[in-house]
């Protein structure tokens, strides 16, 4: 089952996919240009993965990580599908990250791997924008590159975690303007998404509604105001996101 | 009396009480109350940010290593980390102790209350922003680097004690220059004045909503004093805040 958050006419609507494009609780179908959407869940704590792909931590002339490198991300940075994200004036490098995002299901503390997928609710779309320029090597990747205001796209739907039967094969890519700029697939992270929810609830609780950006594969380059970004994932859909002055 | 609004008995609802910080008196309606022993929770509901290397003293301390790798240059723009839902816990918590940890670092920060959203604010209007004020325990297990985000070391449960309310910024008559001393049992282990700040509280409010949105409920620590102190199972922790209120808790393996 995929539902969505929308705002129609006046309202929040939890919806699902129809021919047209969505269809409300009460029934009516309506194109998906026709209602906001808003990420499909609202992330509580938000885990991100840094280098989490052997070929983007190569790309980025790093060695592989032998522990998962994680930061934090605030809501403020989180946007739904058909969203627009802001190119500040002074950079020279934003880049899109097309990312498997996790959605925890249940209060999970010191979880085995083999028992992970039992905390998890379901999956999502995440483009994890960074800009580049404003790196700095202290707690980096630091949250002026990674927690800007809605620099994270998350949608456009919610899928049940028993709708995918091997989130750890799924292909990802990105195309911006129609052109595919970004192709991987999730059998190349380096820290599975089993794996990480053993190594997070080593040391803390998770609790339903967390949410687990798993890192992106090779290709990401620099975008320019009025790029149209589509993230897919196989099984989840496409996200989309237009980056605006 | 200044008030401040807590959330005590256990109650999702916040109380508005008045405080005198001096005597430790504590009203509700003109009647005195005693409020030891009592459960609180933290009074903060949004995202608690985390300001790093915010103290001249904890700069120099870092000294020629701030131009070396991997650091190569000393930080620019405001250095953030967040203390997630799990972290928090009110005054007179227990701080759960991990058992493979000798020690734990106690910082103690003044946290700056936002009351509504703020985006780009200049630094003049910069206290327009802010409900209040409160005090936090960021509490970590002691590392040195700080290339890379702390999550191990500083999202652990319970490791972010905050309270005991948060006090109206009206009581707080220049909140750059408030003593912070932290006590473990009793015993004074720490000094230091916000004057100490690289950036005052309003230069931090506006370097950071330069770059993203704080909202009404948020928490930004303004920073932890060099030389935090250390703290070990079963050792009770008072940090008290010049005019803001005195945030207790102590530290015990579950």
């Amino acid at each position: 089952m995929k539902t969505a958050r929308v705002a129609y006419e006046g309202d929040i609507h939890h919806a699902t996919a129809s021919h047209e494009g969505v269809q409300l609780e009460n029934g009516k179908s309506i194109a998906e240009e026709e209602v906001v959407w808003l990420p499909p869940i609202e992330p509580k704590t938000c885990f991100a993965l840094g280098l989490n792909y052997f070929d983007h931590a190569s790309e980025l002339s790093f060695k592989a990580p032998e522990e998962p490198l994680v930061f934090l991300k605030g809501s403020n940075t989180f946007i739904g599908h058909r969203g627009n994200t802001k190119r500040p004036d002074d950079v020279t490098n934003m880049h899109y990250e097309c990312e498997l995002a996790v959605v925890i299901g249940k209060q999970a503390k010191d979880v085995p791997k083999d028992n992970a997928y039992d905390y998890v609710a379901g999956y999502t779309i995440a483009n994890d924008y960074a800009f580049r320029d404003y790196l700095e090597n202290y707690y980096r990747p630091n949250l002026k590159v990674k927690n800007r205001d809605d620099s994270t796209p998350l949608g456009p739907w919610f899928v049940d975690v028993d709708d995918i039967s091997d989130p750890m094969n799924l292909s990802l890519c990105t195309y911006v303007n129609g052109e595919i700029v970004q192709e991987g697939s999730t059998k190349d992270m380096i820290f599975d998404v089993p794996t990480l929810i053993e190594y997070l609830s080593s040391f803390m609780t998770l609790n339903p509604g967390d949410l687990l950006l798993t890192g992106t594969p090779k290709g990401t380059v620099d975008t320019k105001v009025g790029d149209e970004v589509i993230t897919e994932i196989e099984g989840l859909g496409r996200l989309k996101n237009t980056i605006i002055e | 009396m200044p008030y401040v609004r807590a959330n005590h008995s256990g109650s999702l609802q916040h109380t508005v009480l008045e405080v005198n910080l001096q005597s430790s008196q504590v009203k509700l309606k003109e009647q005195n109350v005693d409020l030891e022993g009592q459960i609180w929770n933290p009074p903060v509901s949004g995202t608690v940010y985390g300001t790093l290397l915010n103290y001249k003293g904890s700069l120099e301390k870092m000294g020629e290593s701030l131009n070396e790798d991997p650091y190569k240059r000393p930080p620019q723009a405001p250095v953030l980390y967040i203390k997630p839902a799990n972290t928090l816990i009110g005054h007179q918590g227990i701080v759960p102790f991990p058992k493979e940890e000798d020690e734990l670092e106690i910082g103690a920060s003044l946290g700056i209350v936002i009351g509504q959203k703020a985006t780009k604010v200049s630094q003049e209007d910069a206290l327009n922003y802010v409900e209040g004020y409160t005090v936090v325990s960021d509490i970590s297990i002691p590392h040195e680097s700080v290339f890379r985000p702390a999550i191990k070391e500083k999202a652990r449960d319970g490791f972010c004690p905050v309270g005991p309310w948060v006090i109206e910024k009206e009581a707080v008559e220049n909140v750059d220059a408030l003593d912070i001393s932290v006590y473990i049992n009793d015993e004074v282990k720490q000094e230091n004045n916000t004057k100490n700040l690289v950036r005052s509280v309003s230069e931090l409010l506006k370097d950071v909503t330069e770059f993203m949105t704080l909202n009404k409920g948020d928490v930004l620590m303004i920073g932890i004093p060099e030389n935090a102190p250390k703290a070990s199972n079963g050792d009770h922790v008072r940090i008290e805040i010049e005019n803001v209120g005195t945030l207790k808790h102590t530290i015990a393996k579950k």
